[in-house]
């Protein structure tokens, strides 16, 4: 066989691997809309919203309740893991001496991959008894943000700490030239230097905090009813597609692909907000 | 940067706002430091007291209250491998043509480096849900190893071939322009050259997707199911070891010793995973600077 046979059969070999590949998502998506098509053809897409109750085998298609519960997770996951994972960032670089850095961004590193049914089973054992002290049941809207914010640290500090590192030295020697201490510096200088990259960060890790459903449906209690508290239990999207799914037939099927749809969706808008704030604002 | 911070104030005084910041961001460090070693702690304390030999070849007894983890650490090992043995030609090849054949920059590289990222980025009850209504209803796979290793290897193909990507780049182009030199067809220069100089890099790779395979739970519940039996076939249910951990904490009153003996046992497998990972990769990138 010449050369140049051999490397027209390979091309054609790797061609259709990547086609495979690429055409993985494509099937993806075909088959998500294809399961819930029934539903959404049937029903519409803005019954799924204005629908009383969820009771998909009585034709009442309402999300609502696991569509807030959802935001609220990751609301809260959010105001809890954005400020304290900008601030690991900032204490590993300017803060801790080297050796204590170090182990500390271990620990982060390890924290980020710790399996989330692993902190899901911790969240129900340490967390949730904590809370059921302080306001029963326990399980809870708080008790799942805290979880997820655990989970979703990692990103932040690592994203924010990246960011800072590219950062040029000469913003911190200009700081240093104007007299400014050290947290003038972080506050006024390092910190909006960096802010569209921290803000990406953060989209990443709401988008993570979204998908997520191992953790979530472990701590929060997946009562379908709008949370009035952070005590009140709450059930997300991505929680009800695992519990109902084992036993769901027909449009109730159908309507939990759409919920799936949904949620694939709400992610999408962040990754892709992740990527216009990382790559748009560069420090010029 | 980090050199040039004055470490210290330079005023005697510090004004009541940098000692607000310092304060803030030592405090930040001690609740996140602090949550971690009680977490660290909560898993060594309860998972250790009943981790032992026997824990790991023994069956479960009472719906894994008793006994031991063996058909599950079986049925986690066989859904790794129909996942591995299904993505990583794929993802290699995939790899192989975006390295060596797509120029950089270029529509189709832009095109399927779009439809990994989002691939990448999806939820994993997402492949849960496709994985079901593909691989079990579509094909008829039903609940099985099979449906659940094809899942996962829809899941960690992207990582594995964004890796391998990475690794064949690293390759310096003097290899290249020495292979054509001496006339080698671009399928040798691929499969004698350029793979065994990536290989630990490639294999550092397939640890990080295994890991991450490992670890997931969403995308098996209705994949590969619930059944804690030793597997005799591929088209069997099988149990994987994150689906233990979530099913007696969630199903099994009085599960939380075996919940936590088998998660330590998972973070056992993924740290070493991943420190041979680490390990792989940096072998790689030394041999890459002393080559250059």
């Amino acid at each position: 066989m010449s050369p140049s046979t051999r490397d027209r059969q390979l091309l054609r070999l790797l061609t259709v691997s990547a086609g495979l590949a690429t055409g993985l998502l494509a099937l993806i998506v075909l088959f998500l809309v294809r399961e819930s098509w029934p539903v959404i053809s049937r029903v519409g897409v803005v019954r799924f919203f204005l629908d009383q109750s969820w009771h998909p085998t009585e034709q009442s298609y309402g999300l609502t309740p696991m569509f807030v519960g959802s935001l609220a997770t990751t609301g809260g996951a959010i105001v809890i893991a954005a400020p304290l994972g900008v601030a690991s960032a900032v204490f590993c670089r300017f803060y801790a001496p080297e050796p204590m850095a170090r182990i500390y961004r271990w620990a982060i590193i390890l924290l980020a991959g710790l399996p989330s049914v692993v902190l899901g089973l911790w969240g129900l054992t340490a967390v949730v008894p904590l809370i059921t002290q302080l306001h029963p049941p326990g399980t809870s809207l708080l008790a799942g943000s805290i979880v997820l914010a655990l989970m979703i640290l990692p990103t932040v500090a690592l994203t924010t700490e990246g960011a800072l590192a590219s950062l040029p030295p000469s913003y911190w020697n200009g700081a240093a030239a104007l007299g400014l201490s050290r947290e003038a510096a972080i506050l006024f200088v390092v910190l909006p230097a960096a802010r569209g990259s921290i803000a990406a960060g953060v989209a990443l890790a709401a988008g993570r905090a979204l998908g997520e459903t191992m953790a979530v449906l472990m701590v929060s209690g997946n009562v379908v009813r709008l949370p009035s508290s952070v005590f009140d239990p709450v059930r997300t999207l991505t929680a009800n597609i695992a519990l109902e799914m084992a036993y769901a037939t027909g449009d109730h099927r159908a309507s939990l692909f759409a919920s799936g749809l949904l949620t694939a969706a709400l992610v999408a808008v962040l990754a892709a907000m992740a990527t216009r704030l990382g790559g748009g604002r560069t420090h010029a | 940067m980090r050199n040039l911070a004055p470490t210290t104030n330079r005023s005697s005084f510090p004004i009541p706002r940098d000692r607000l910041v310092q304060v803030s961001v030592w405090s930040a460090a001690a609740i996140v430091a602090g949550t971690f070693a009680w977490v660290l702690a909560d898993l060594l304390v309860q998972g250790a007291s009943r981790i032992d030999w026997s824990f790991l070849v023994t069956a479960p007894l009472k719906a894994g209250r008793a006994g031991g983890i063996a058909p599950i650490l079986v049925a986690t090992v066989l859904i790794l491998m129909v996942a591995v043995v299904t993505a990583v030609p794929i993802a290699l090849a995939t790899a192989a043509l975006l390295s060596e054949f797509v120029r950089a920059g270029s529509r189709t590289e832009r095109s399927i480096g779009l439809s990994l990222d989002v691939l990448a980025g999806l939820p994993s009850i997402v492949f849960g849900l496709f994985g079901n209504a593909f691989f079990c209803v579509w094909l008829g796979m039903g609940f099985s190893i099979l449906s659940g290793g094809l899942t996962l290897a829809c899941m960690t193909l992207p990582i594995l071939i964004r890796s391998a990507e990475t690794g064949l780049r690293m390759v310096p182009d003097e290899w290249r322009y020495g292979a054509a030199a001496l006339g080698l067809s671009r399928a040798t220069l691929l499969w004698q050259v350029l793979i065994p100089a990536a290989a630990p890099a490639l294999t550092a790779g397939l640890m990080l997707g295994i890991g991450r395979a490992m670890a997931e739970t969403a995308a098996l519940i209705f994949t590969s199911g619930y059944v804690d039996r030793m597997p005799s076939s591929l088209l069997d249910s099988g149990r994987a070891i994150s689906v233990h951990i979530y099913d007696l904490t969630m199903n099994v009153a009085g599960g939380d010793q075996n919940a936590y003996a088998s998660a330590l046992v998972l973070i056992a497998l993924l740290i070493s995973i991943n420190s041979a990972a680490l390990w792989l990769a940096g072998k790689t990138l030394k041999r890459r600077i002393t080559t250059s």
